[in-house]
């Protein structure tokens, strides 16, 4: 039996303790140390590999073979250990980089639509699905769009019905309603079927209070066309009602006066705030007034250009800073045009 | 309208609860806005109820018809009596104060004796001393060493009016024990009336509602005239000057009346309905008015008779002459014109017609003898009288809005009656009619398909008359139509298509609304269309919101001094053209606005200490007067306005940097960048508003789209900023919206790689710095795809007057890799150009 050459022992000796070593090791620049000192071109293991033809010629396989198994075993040793170091080294450093999730975060800078716009937009969308476009027209208006060709004749009783402002000038008024526009739509498109909406700035002399200003919004919708019905009304009036408030809400149509419609109704919709069992909001009556509605007057329907003995027609107007308030409990009309960013900040 | 419901029963037996009648009310188109209780039961608080209810309920046991037997004085006060009082169940002595009954007191026994209104220990009334309606208990009490538990009551402690200074006398018919509520306990309905509907202000008009509502009969009021008494003929004339204006005036005439008060239940309707008793001849000709619609006017027959020399009267109705003078019975001398009615004798004016009469001939308490006026009047003459004069009264409301002529002898004969029951006198025979003008009462043919066509449900003929007949329309009833004849008693119902509106609208109002199908439109579906302005200003509201903007809404009404607050107050421009109202509501909302900017800058104003970022804007019509035209015109504008830090603070980044001009500008880059505009040219500008060194406008092809810049810091000065700089933009949205492309192309996504290549040069300060970039592109042509600057420096090492600018430019080639030797041609060739045509010098 041929005797264990010296340089075998030491190998083994070195792999011992080199193992014994990287065990200890918990860091990655230990790590490249201890890769350099055992495993490095001037390190025992790899000297041996050098220095083999100092060996007997016999011998020389056997330890060859022998520095072979110590540096894959070691080599094999610091992968492994390599990996224990990294998770390690992840852990500790997912554990500094710990935070207080609870501290605010940083908001970027965000832009905001007014409510009216907002109101409107949701007005203009579902009436879209029924095929109703938007017409807008003018603010300074001539007493004969604003008036005369709607029904209202000079020093006819329902001009009572809106505190005009007179622009100088003769037979020039800021319009009082949306309505001049139902002229203009239908004499675009007569005599085809209209349907449109039409949203504008209104003014009337008022004194400015929580429930009145002297400009706001109104929208009107009409429809013209050969077979339109006081019960096509309700049902486009109903039907917008329950998209814009609730599924389920009740409405009832009692008779009014406008002389641009006949017959005129106003529309009154359950309070959604209470059910109908009277609150603040409906001031205890449990309905709520949303809007003005009727079938087209034949005068109307004629100045528009539609032969009223066969073309009908509806109309129906409202007015988005009510409905604004009645959706988000706004108990001031002032605030839309008052633009406080404390209340313009909560239509996010 | 003020409709007491025990004066509502006398014309329809009605007996359905406050709340019902109420709805009824509303749904045939007469609004209850309130209901007044006055001793009948409220509603209780857990009951829904759809109206506001006020008042105070009389219960049975509390408050009862009363007697007086004897008035005692107090042993130790004058201004008390003791009263010997009957409640029913008993005699017992009550104190009062009431100035009204120290005319009988120490006169004993009395026969009859005085029906009181009696509230027993423990009732809840209003406190007739304090002001308002306050609330009270009756407790027992020593009053002047006098037991006192019980009161008789005023009008205001029962509720029933302001009236305190004596208590309620009750006629002498009133049954002594019977509870108070069921004697007189009422309920008064507030009505909206509408316009269209003015017939029904009277009570005999919401009878008529209710009736064709309900179904129940109309009891209307006629009076019963008496075979034989004097005549009226040749105790007075009339002449008509123009039937246009007046196409009827009747008169009737009684005699030997006294001005003496009304009976009490006249006295507590009239008061009920919101009107204050006289006497008996004021209140009949106010009763019969609220009754039956028609206002009537009573003269002193004697005094006219006087200012006729003694003879019987003419009286003339003419128009007012220019500047013609008459004193209303208000006591104020009015100057009229020609527009205004009067009603006239042979000596002068007598009453402004259908609007005051006239003070000289008004009833007074010595007057005895009555002519009294029944007429009907050219509405739009009586409304600019009224309007012109600002003269409110009931006569000039209802006469404003329409009388049917037909009326008038029908209200002059129940006034004569009611007079002469609570006045006395003797009624002449007959009216003096003069009914030049009778209006045409239009009878219309209304078939089944018109209703149909308009209604969407088919109501039988049979059911049409029904309901109009309901509503005293004569009817026909054919096979598919009827033919209704407008009864004498409205002028609301017109001819042809219009009547046959009109007509609908009554049966839907009387079948109810609510009873009508509710069905989808099925018609056809108009040609749609785009509202490409309306899309894209919406557009442009979204990208200003996504760049972190606030929308703001402002007033379109302004003045011109709030509007020069925009210019340096040495700069302020004077004569510019406004839309000016004729009646503004207000001096600082006088004109239509000239500047959106000018509104949103004010907005930011108001703002500027509660935040310390701020960014609006708005989108909205400004309005020009236009040279020889009626109209101004519109044009929308767009306004930004920002000011402060640039992003919010946080808790690791406190300091934000404040916003400047390039804020600004990034904004607007953005905003035309994602609207596909390109050839967009930023130019130095100067506009009075704006620091002259930091304001530029927009220019894309030849138009100018907007300016934008800092606010001049004199012009700041105008306004309250805490801030250093304020930036502003205002664009003309039609010019801007005109520019954007429809559509856009895509460039596909390149398939060689990219060069990234940075060069810095030196040029001279004033060479603006888009022009480098201009060049770069220029040079570069297609195969430069982007330039941006990323640095600005300045240094003495680089020179007086020099500026470095840094960009890094995108190589991108379409159909090969570009290799080194290219791409350095390349950028050769572009530092030539820009040391040729700028004269720069590349950065070491």
């Amino acid at each position: 039996m041929i005797e264990k050459p010296m340089i075998i022992q030491e190998l083994e000796e070195i792999q011992d303790t080199a193992l014994e070593a990287l065990k200890k090791i918990e860091n990655e620049e230990a790590l490249q140390n201890w890769r350099r000192d055992i495993l490095g071109r001037s390190s025992a293991v790899m000297s041996v590999f050098s220095n083999i033809s100092q060996h007997p010629k016999e011998l020389r396989p056997l330890i060859g073979q022998v520095a072979n198994q110590v540096k894959q075993t070691l080599e094999t040793a610091l992968l492994d250990r390599s990996e224990i170091v990294k998770e390690a080294a992840i852990l500790q450093k997912l554990q500094d980089e710990k935070l207080d999730v609870t501290l605010p975060g940083r908001r970027p800078v965000t832009g905001r639509y007014h409510p009216v716009s907002t109101v409107l937009r949701r007005i203009y969308a579902i009436f879209a699905d029924m095929g109703f476009q938007v017409h807008r027209s003018r603010d300074v208006e001539s007493d004969l769009f604003n008036f005369e060709l709607l029904n209202i004749p000079a020093y006819h009783p329902a001009r009572d019905m809106w505190d005009t402002f007179y622009v100088e000038g003769e037979g020039v008024v800021l319009k009082t309603h949306t309505s001049p526009g139902q002229i203009y739509a239908m004499r675009k498109n007569a005599p085809k079927p209209t349907r449109a909406i039409l949203p504008g700035m209104c003014y009337r002399y008022e004194q400015i209070s929580a429930r009145s200003e002297i400009q706001f919004n109104q929208l009107e919708v009409i429809a013209v066309g050969k077979n339109i019905t006081f019960g096509d009304m309700k049902g486009t009036l109903n039907g917008f009602v329950r998209r814009l408030f609730d599924k389920d809400v009740r409405t009832r149509l009692r008779p009014s006066y406008f002389p641009f419609t006949e017959p005129s109704a106003e529309m009154d919709v359950e309070c959604f705030v209470c059910g109908g069992k009277g609150c603040s909001v409906c001031k205890g009556s449990g309905w709520l007034e949303i809007m003005g509605c009727g079938m087209m007057h034949p005068v109307v329907l004629q100045n528009g250009g539609y032969d009223p003995t066969i073309y009908s027609g509806f109309a129906a107007g409202m007015g988005p800073e009510r409905i604004s308030m009645l959706l988000h409990k706004i108990e001031d009309i002032r605030y839309f045009w008052g633009n406080d960013i404390r209340f313009l900040e909560q239509f996010r | 309208m003020l409709l007491p419901l025990s004066w509502l029963k006398d014309y329809i037996d009605i007996n359905l609860p406050l709340q019902e009648l109420a709805r009824v009310l509303t749904m045939v188109g007469l609004e209850v806005d309130g209901i007044q209780v006055v001793g009948l039961p409220l509603p209780s608080e857990d009951e829904k109820h759809e109206f506001k209810f006020e008042g105070l309920h009389w219960p049975a046991d509390k408050f009862v018809v009363a007697q007086i037997d004897e008035v005692m004085p107090h042993p130790d006060a004058d201004r008390l009596t003791l009263c010997r009082l009957n409640d029913g169940s008993g005699e017992l002595i009550v104190l009062t104060g009431a100035p009204n009954l120290f005319p009988y007191k120490g006169k004993g026994p009395l026969t009859p004796s005085i029906k009181v209104a009696y509230a027993r220990e423990g009732a809840v009334l209003y406190d007739g001393h304090k002001p308002g309606f306050v609330l009270t208990k009756l407790k027992r009490a020593k009053i002047r060493g006098i037991d006192s538990f019980s009161m008789v009551c005023s009008e205001k402690e029962l509720g029933i009016s302001e009236e305190h200074e004596g208590i309620i006398i009750l006629d002498m018919e009133a049954p002594t024990g019977m509870p108070l509520v069921d004697y007189m306990g009422d309920a008064v309905f507030e009505i909206s009336i509408l316009p269209n509907m003015i017939r029904d202000a009277s009570v005999v008009g919401i009878a008529r509602e209710l009736s064709a509502a309900t179904g129940r009969a109309l009891k209307i009021p006629v009076r019963q005239v008496p075979s034989s008494g004097p005549d009226i003929t040749g105790n007075a004339f009339v002449e008509i000057r123009d039937p246009a204006l007046n196409p009827r005036f009747a008169l009737g005439l009684i005699k030997s009346v006294e001005p003496k008060e009304s009976p009490y239940w006249v006295q507590r309707r009239l008061r009920l309905a919101g009107m204050r008793p006289i006497n008996a001849i004021v209140d009949s000709t106010n009763y019969v008015m609220l009754e039956t619609g028609e206002p009537l006017h009573a003269f002193d027959y004697d005094i006219l008779v006087k200012r006729a020399g003694g003879k019987a009267p003419t009286i003339i109705t003419r128009a007012a002459t220019e500047g013609e003078l008459l004193t209303t019975l208000d006591n104020v001398e009015r100057k009229l014109d020609s527009n205004t009615i009067l009603v006239t004798d042979t000596a002068g004016p007598l009453s402004l017609a259908g609007v005051m009469g006239g003070l000289e001939s008004e009833i007074t308490p010595e007057t005895r003898n009555i002519l009294l006026e029944g007429a009907s009047w050219n509405f739009i003459n009586v409304r600019k009288t009224s309007t012109r004069l600002h003269l409110n009264s009931e006569a000039g409301y209802r006469f404003s809005r329409g009388v049917h002529p037909a009326l008038a002898t029908w209200a002059i004969d129940l006034c004569l009656e009611r007079m002469q029951q609570w006045g006395g006198g003797t009624i002449y025979q007959g009216l003096i009619d003069n009914y030049p003008q009778p209006p045409v009462d239009p009878e219309i043919k209304l078939t089944v398909a018109d209703v149909k066509r308009k209604l969407g449900i088919e109501i039988p003929p049979q059911q049409m008359a029904e309901i109009l007949t309901r509503l005293e329309f004569e009817c026909q009833i054919k096979e598919d139509f009827i033919i209704a004849k407008t009864p004498p008693l409205r002028l609301d119902i017109g001819t042809d298509e219009i009547g046959k509106a009109d007509l609908i609208e009554e049966i839907a109002r009387i079948y109810s609304y609510n009873n009508l199908p509710e069905t989808d439109l099925a018609d056809d579906l108009p040609p749609q269309r785009n509202n490409a302005s309306l899309e894209l200003e919406e557009k442009i509201k979204d990208i200003l919101v996504s760049l972190g903007l606030q929308e703001v809404n402002t007033y379109r009404l302004t003045s011109i001094e709030r509007e020069n607050r925009l210019f340096p107050k040495d700069l302020a421009p004077d004569l510019q053209p406004y839309v000016r109202l004729k009646n503004p509501s207000a001096p600082e909302r006088a004109v239509m606005r000239r500047s959106l900017l000018s509104s949103v800058l004010e907005i930011l104003e108001k703002n500027s200490r509660l935040r310390d970022r701020l960014a609006f804007f708005e989108i909205a019509p400004i309005f020009l007067p236009v040279q020889g035209e009626l109209l101004p015109n519109e044009p929308r504008r767009l306004a930004i306005a920002m000011t402060g830090k640039v992003e919010n603070t946080a808790w690791d980044l406190p300091e934000s940097r404040l916003m400047n001009f390039f804020d600004m500008k990034g904004i607007l880059e953005s905003l035309l960048q994602a609207l596909h505009l390109d050839q967009v040219v930023y130019e130095p500008a100067t506009n009075n508003s704006m620091h002259p060194g930091k304001c530029a406008q927009i220019k894309i092809g030849e138009q100018i789209v907007g300016l934008f810049g800092e606010l001049h810091p004199k012009v700041k000065e105008n306004y309250d900023f805490l801030t250093p700089a304020v930036l502003v933009a205002e664009l003309d949205l039609e010019t801007l919206i005109a520019l954007i492309p429809a559509r856009f192309e895509s460039i596909s996504v390149p398939v060689f790689p990219p060069v990234l290549e940075d060069i810095a040069i030196i040029i001279d300060e004033e060479i603006p710095s888009d022009r480098v970039e201009a060049l770069i592109r220029q040079t570069g042509g297609k195969l430069v795809t982007d330039v941006r600057l990323f640095d600005v420096f300045r240094s003495e090492q680089i020179g007086q007057g020099k500026k470095s600018l840094a960009y890094s430019m995108t190589y991108q080639p379409q159909d090969h890799t570009m290799g080194a030797t290219e791409s350095t041609a390349l950028r050769n060739k572009i530092v030539k150009r820009l040391e040729r045509d700028l004269g720069a010098r590349l950065r070491g």
